[in-house]
């Protein structure tokens, strides 16, 4: 999931016009496998050169992400003396044109994320499978990284690199100044917002003017109500929306309801940490990149985690917490030089590379170097590894055309009278699965 | 086409038969070449990038086609218009807002636009000054007005709260967020500009009016407002059938602004938003985004059509 899915100005520029609008997509399309065709300027023509060059496409275009991998190729080339020419796009154009750009002339390597379209794509045979490369950095990693990293097949086809776990943060300050306690129950949890209320605060900040953020607060009550592998069947369209117990996530989200804040469908989620910064909220739900607001060391210092209450099953054993790593596309398969990018990429040293630039998310690897970690990285990172299962995010769990057009308007109109109607959600969802 | 066509002719051949006879006559062989590469080569622009395409994209509206291998389209009969018609929810209120969209611009922003033009037409101090400024808001690229009218609107911290003097209290208006408010904060941003896009067409016309019709009018002493509205504004026939073209084909194409504000979301749904949701991008339905397309192509065609066949027929 982008951050700042909101600022997609460039993909705008290519569309405002009417005329293209009514074109639809045949042209868009020509249009875009025509660019992807001459992209990469760097081009991995590299056969003379016996693997001794690859191209990296990198859809991580805000500034510390891209620092940070240009540190990672930057070790990875001393080591191995390969060059790697890095053609970064700005992240929304990236993951929009993805499908036209692994038919095109893609690079050997590309940034991607765990989930839905990582085994979408590799059913459709536009990615390579890297068994090989997962036979040396396997041991590197967990059984639910790995398991993250297969497709259908059971081949595997991606390389994490960094993850980051959602949940409430709060201010350590406000709280011990209140008497406040972190809920670990659903109850506690409604009867701490009913607390914090008559105290004159929000109680929990809500920001969903980009739509995207709510679904972090869905898939938790889904995976608290009904479970993990619900979530994933859900996700799927394996289970019906149209059920008692998609009916019972809603109906438990409706008592948080009355604690969010109230014009959350006009901010932005910077906007809503904000409010958390500045006391005016006493917590929040989203992924750990809200500390990213926080620019006075004071108040990041200040700041603290716990994963969200149980409700009715399996405890807090489940964790959202989203995987973004590498991928080769089928190109990039028959580049060795690729594939060890990858390898290194799923090794402490690739890793820390990249931690010594953005130490805003967790490191994946087992052996990687924590000791540059806070006790607050060290927290969120105790969450993801004592955590039974771990969830992608809505959008990259289910098919990306039910989380944009479906969910997004579903759960703003839900924010807005707290009415669902999953006999809708459900006939949509038969719609769009079915033209995949 | 063959009715602008047919007038066109008309009107060339009765100026001047003779002339036009002669200059025929001196065509080379080489005029005769390049005046065909001249015909041909906008056509051939015009079928590649806009009729092909066009077709194109109403026949993918019958099929259901993820956009990856060709072998993946399977034929849909009329699935994705029942789908849009009865469970995409988005689509009544998006039809709404654009109706509501031509309305306000046909009702306020051109009238305005029109008021704007006979105010600095009235050879006021600094005219050109006041032209810039309204003309300014066309020519602006979509980040600044995303910029412009996030410092008027923000709930928090923008102007008109704090003008009202409601910023940061529970009382302040979520412009953007408050799905009975957003859509006229939209309208207003679009008057803002359609204003000055009228203004200028409208300047240019009322330079071009003859000035010899204004002394007969005031001869035969007539006042301002009638001169204006018995003389003036028939006169300027050609321009405002552009006017009313622009401003329909403007409210059916409105997109930008809603986009910037949340991608055509929570309030704010247009039908050129949907195209875009549902052809470009992560939630690519390529059948369903067509469908939607061929959808506005239609919508947009009837009143145009009807408009121009009209003008031109009493024209003739």
């Amino acid at each position: 999931m982008s951050f700042d899915k909101a600022s997609a100005f460039g993909k705008i520029a290519e569309t405002q016009v009417s005329r293209r609008v009514l074109m639809g997509g045949a042209l868009s399309a020509a249009t875009i496998t025509a660019l992807a065709a001459c992209s990469p300027t760097g081009g991995s023509t590299g056969g003379g050169a016996a693997s001794k060059t690859a191209t990296f496409g990198s859809g991580s275009s805000d500034d510390v992400p891209k620092r940070a991998y240009a540190a990672v190729v930057e070790a990875f080339q001393k080591q191995s003396g390969v060059e790697i020419t890095t053609n970064t796009v700005a992240h929304n154009d990236f993951q929009n044109n993805i499908n036209t750009y692994l038919q095109g002339a893609p690079d050997d390597m590309f940034t991607w994320f765990a989930g839905y379209r990582m085994r979408y794509y590799a059913d459709k045979g536009l990615v390579a499978p890297i068994d090989d490369v997962w036979e040396t950095i396997g041991g590197n990693y967990g059984e639910g990284l790995a398991l993250a990293s297969e497709a259908a097949d059971g081949k595997k086809y991606f390389v994490p690199n960094y993850n980051y776990p959602w949940g409430f943060f709060y201010r350590k300050s406000v709280w011990a100044e209140k008497g406040y306690t972190e809920p670990t129950t659903f109850d506690e949890l409604i009867a701490l917002s009913k607390q914090m209320q008559s105290d004159g605060m929000t109680p929990i900040a809500f920001a969903d003017k980009d739509g995207w953020p709510a679904m972090g607060t869905f898939d938790y009550i889904n995976m608290r109500t009904n479970g993990y592998q619900f979530h994933v069947d859900l996700c799927a369209h394996e289970e019906s929306w149209d059920q008692q117990k998609v009916k019972d996530v809603f109906d438990n989200w409706k008592q948080l309801l009355p604690f969010q804040s109230t014009n959350a469908l006009g901010m932005t989620w910077q906007e809503g940490a904000q409010s958390l910064g500045d006391g005016s909220a006493g917590m929040y739900l989203l992924g750990s990149f809200v500390t990213q607001q926080f620019t006075d060391p004071a108040v990041l210092a200040d700041i603290d985690f716990f994963p969200f209450p149980e409700i009715a099953v399996e405890g807090r054993e489940a964790v959202e917490a989203p995987i973004d790593g590498l991928m080769l596309t089928k190109r990039g398969g028959e580049n060795q030089a690729a594939r060890d990018f990858l390898a290194f990429m799923g090794t402490a040293a690739g890793q820390e590379a990249y931690f010594s630039v953005d130490t805003a998310n967790l490191m994946t690897v087992k052996d990687a170097d924590t000791s540059s970690y806070t006790e607050f990285n060290k927290k969120l990172a105790g969450v993801i590894s004592d955590a039974k299962s771990v969830s992608q995010f809505f959008d990259r769990d289910a098919l990306p055309a039910m989380a944009n057009n479906v969910m997004i308007p579903a759960l703003q109109g839900f924010l807005k009278d707290g009415t669902i109607d999953t006999a809708n959600l459900e006939a949509q969802a038969t719609a769009l699965y079915a033209a995949q | 086409m063959s009715v602008i066509t047919g007038d066109a002719q008309a009107k060339a051949g009765g100026a001047k038969p003779s002339g036009l006879r002669r200059r025929y006559s001196l065509l080379t062989r080489r005029d005769k070449v390049v005046l065909a590469a001249m015909v041909f080569v906008p056509t051939l622009i015009q079928l590649v990038l806009i009729w092909i395409p066009t077709i194109i994209s109403v026949l993918l509206s019958f099929v259901r086609w993820n956009g990856l291998a060709f072998s993946d389209i399977r034929p849909a009969g009329l699935a994705n218009y029942t789908f849009i018609l009865q469970d995409y929810p988005p689509f009544w209120p998006a039809l709404q807002h654009n109706v509501l969209w031509l309305v306000f611009l046909a009702v306020i922003a051109t009238p305005l636009g029109l008021l704007l033009a006979i105010l600095l037409d009235q050879n006021i101090r600094g005219s050109r000054i006041y032209q810039s400024i309204f003309f300014a808001p066309v020519m602006l690229s979509l980040v600044l007005i995303g910029v412009i009218w996030q410092l008027f609107y923000s709930q928090n911290n923008g102007l008109l709260n704090f003008l009202l003097g409601t910023s940061g209290t529970p009382q302040a208006v979520d412009w953007f967020g408050n799905p009975d408010v957003n859509i006229w904060a939209a309208l207003i941003a679009a008057t803002w500009r359609h204003a000055g896009y009228v203004m200028i067409l409208y300047l240019a016309g009322l330079k071009g009016v003859d000035a010899s019709l204004r002394e007969a009018a005031s001869l035969d002493g007539a006042n301002a407002v009638q001169t204006f509205f018995r003389i003036i504004f028939p006169v300027m026939r050609p321009i405002n059938i552009v006017i009313v073209v622009i401003t329909i084909i403007e409210s059916l194409r409105a997109f930008d602004i809603v986009y910037i504000i949340n991608r055509g979301t929570n309030g704010l749904e247009l039908i050129s938003a949907l195209v875009i949701q549902n052809l470009v991008g992560e939630g690519q339905v390529i059948g369903v985004g067509s469908a939607l397309a061929a959808i506005l192509l239609v919508v947009s065609l009837v009143p145009i059509v009807i408009y121009l066949s009209r003008t031109f027929k009493k024209d003739a």
